[in-house]
């Protein structure tokens, strides 16, 4: 036990000696958060909006008149030709082409129906989607105008059923995306800091050849283990309140649950993201080595945590590989009790298989370390 | 005087792959011994120390060290033993009274026994101006010196040194040679690899590896009648040209 101590003491005295270290540890991180919650965000604004009307008539300009009142589209140009106009999407010069056909009025007068184009350009297809999604709501909403326009003069008797839906988002009243992604940035911070150092630091000692040094001492591996990890540990706890603290502070974000509750996930949670750090660096001579090898494992946990796209939408031999993705059940218990304000029992099969996945991962991280070769 | 026995090899081998680093190597050193082990670049020594304080399993063989066996025992050789390599001394970005608090704590001495250490090692080695400094601010000639007495903290039967004055100036090296006369002459064993002839000059008995093997083993003074040299420079430069 008084071993523990005193490795723990060494290790807080080398993080907190190292200047170019501090820093790293707890600038770098608030700087992501803070420009990351701000700058990741799913909304689509500013699209730039071009047409060609060859109808020129008081239905087209008012279509026009309403997506120029949209905050959603710029009205850039208008163009008299299909030639030019997709010359300017190829050049990027603009995302959205709507193309009002001749008699686009009298059509609409006479038989009720008329069709109009659009062109999207979709090399980001998640931003096209939505953009369509805007366009459709635009031409909805004209439609139901033009068309009580036109059927109010003749028959004022007829009335049309509307169905319309009122939405109502639990959670995230104002569907404010830095409530849905702060909390997730926060996860990927703790994480990468946690991950980095603990996978580093062993190799570290092995470069420079103290980890023989200590390899000759009577130090247990548990000892050991414990001593060189605890030290993270504290520190992605200290990290996460930090996190929290920017937040409530800057963006407001709700924390609806319980922290205690947080504390409790995130602790068992490092544990696992530690013993991930340590494996690696059981298998790597190089800080090189372990820099890349940790990488390669967080690039994947990222993408594949439901931060960025969501799992359900993902081939099903996807979902299954995030079932091994320790970011995953951070990120969905960050949010379920940070924004639902989850409580123990919402939680439990997360916090079950993150405390099944920190006993395997440091078990076979302890199993992998050799005291002799 | 009760000669005991501290170390105690028969026919130890390491093999790695076909290649046989140590080729079944017996020798037996006393306590209080100046042990010298010599051998060229890539003979083996390095490997049979490794063997020897239970950093390294053995691929064959018998060896006791503190008379507890390496495999069944390592971590029992480990708190009697002390080691320091040249490649590695202390931590730099600790000061020296942080290197003498981790390692005497890791190897179980209490507060107030580091304490007793740290002033008494302050006084011996004159380090009272440097003791809050931090090692990489440390000429390596001093590095050693306090590597040294670090690994002794414990009070080990037998302290292994893998090339402890590599790169050092004469002067230090005689300073750190009269540090290891005089703990030897506390009765602790010292296993000393060199690449220095005058210091294997200095030590009670040589042993020298050729390819894996001890081609020789004995005081300097036979060796040198053995193989008529002037010298231990002489003697080796025979044995490991072959």
């Amino acid at each position: 036990m008084n071993t523990i101590l005193y490795i723990i003491q060494k290790e807080f005295r080398q993080i907190f000696r190292n200047k170019g270290m501090l820093p790293i540890i707890f600038v770098l991180p608030i700087v992501q958060l803070v420009i990351l919650s701000n700058a990741a965000t799913f909304e689509v604004k500013n699209i730039k909006f071009s047409y060609i009307d060859t109808d020129n008539s008081s239905f087209s300009r008012e279509l026009i008149s309403k997506f120029d009142a949209s905050t959603y589209f710029n009205v850039l140009a208008k163009y008299p030709s299909n030639k030019i106009a997709n010359s300017a999407m190829l050049k990027g010069d603009v995302d959205v082409i709507l193309e009002i056909p001749s008699n686009f009025e009298r059509n609409l007068l006479k038989d009720k129906k008329t069709d109009v184009g659009v062109t999207i350009n979709a090399i980001d297809g998640a931003a096209a989607g939505v953009t369509n999604v805007y366009i459709n709501q635009i031409l909805q909403s004209f439609n139901k105008n033009a068309q009580s326009n036109l059927i109010q003069p003749s028959n004022t008797s007829i009335k049309y059923q509307n169905i319309t839906s009122i939405p109502s988002f639990w959670f995230n009243k104002t569907l404010n995306y830095k409530t849905f992604m702060v909390p997730g940035i926060l996860v990927l911070l703790v994480t990468m800091i946690t991950l980095f150092l603990s996978g580093m630091n062993i190799v570290r000692e092995k470069e420079i050849g103290t980890l023989e040094q200590i390899n000759v001492t009577p130090i247990k591996k548990h000892e050991l283990i414990i001593g060189k990890l605890f030290p993270f540990w504290l520190l992605g706890l200290v990290l996460l309140s930090v996190g929290l603290l920017i937040a409530k502070l800057l963006f407001n974000v709700p924390i609806v649950g319980s922290l205690l509750l947080m504390y409790l996930y995130t602790s068992i949670y490092i544990l696992v993201i530690l013993g991930i750090g340590l494996f690696i660096s059981n298998f790597t001579d190089t800080q090189q080595q372990a820099m890349f090898i940790s990488w390669f494992f967080m690039v994947i946990f990222i993408l594949m945590s439901g931060l960025f796209t969501p799992i359900e939408s993902m081939p099903n031999w996807a979902q299954l590989i995030t079932e091994l993705n320790p970011i995953k059940y951070f990120v969905e218990v960050m949010r379920m009790v940070m924004l639902k304000g989850a409580g123990f029992n919402e939680i439990l099969p997360q916090l079950t298989k993150t405390l099944i996945y920190a006993i395997a991962m440091n078990g076979l991280a302890v199993l992998s370390y050799k005291k002799t070769t | 005087m009760k000669e005991e026995t501290v170390i105690k090899v028969e026919n130890l081998t390491k093999q790695f792959g076909d290649f046989t680093a140590v080729n079944a190597i017996s020798f037996e050193v006393k306590k209080g011994e100046i042990f010298g082990f010599l051998g060229a670049n890539g003979a083996g020594k390095t490997t049979a120390m490794k063997m020897l304080i239970g950093i390294s399993n053995p691929t064959s063989g018998e060896a006791e060290v503190a008379s507890f066996n390496v495999y069944k025992n390592p971590n029992s050789i480990k708190k009697n033993i002390g080691y320091m390599s040249q490649k590695f001394a202390l931590y730099d970005d600790l000061t020296v009274k942080e290197n003498i608090t981790f390692f005497g704590g890791i190897y179980g001495l209490t507060r107030k026994q580091i304490n007793e250490k740290r002033q008494l090692l302050v006084e011996e080695l004159g380090l009272q101006e440097i003791v809050n400094n931090l090692v990489s601010s440390l000429p390596l000639g001093w590095k050693q010196k306090i590597a040294f007495s670090v690994a002794l903290l414990h009070n080990p039967k037998i302290v292994f040194l893998d090339e402890p004055t590599g790169g050092v100036d004469p002067i230090t090296r005689r300073q750190f040679w009269e540090m290891i006369y005089k703990t030897a002459n506390q009765g602790t064993t010292i296993f000393v690899t060199t690449h220095y002839m005058d210091e294997a000059e200095y030590c009670d008995r040589v042993s020298i590896m050729v390819n894996g093997k001890i081609e020789a083993l004995d005081t300097p003074k036979n060796l040198k009648e053995k193989y008529k040299a002037k010298s231990m420079n002489d003697v080796f430069l025979k044995l490991a040209r072959g």
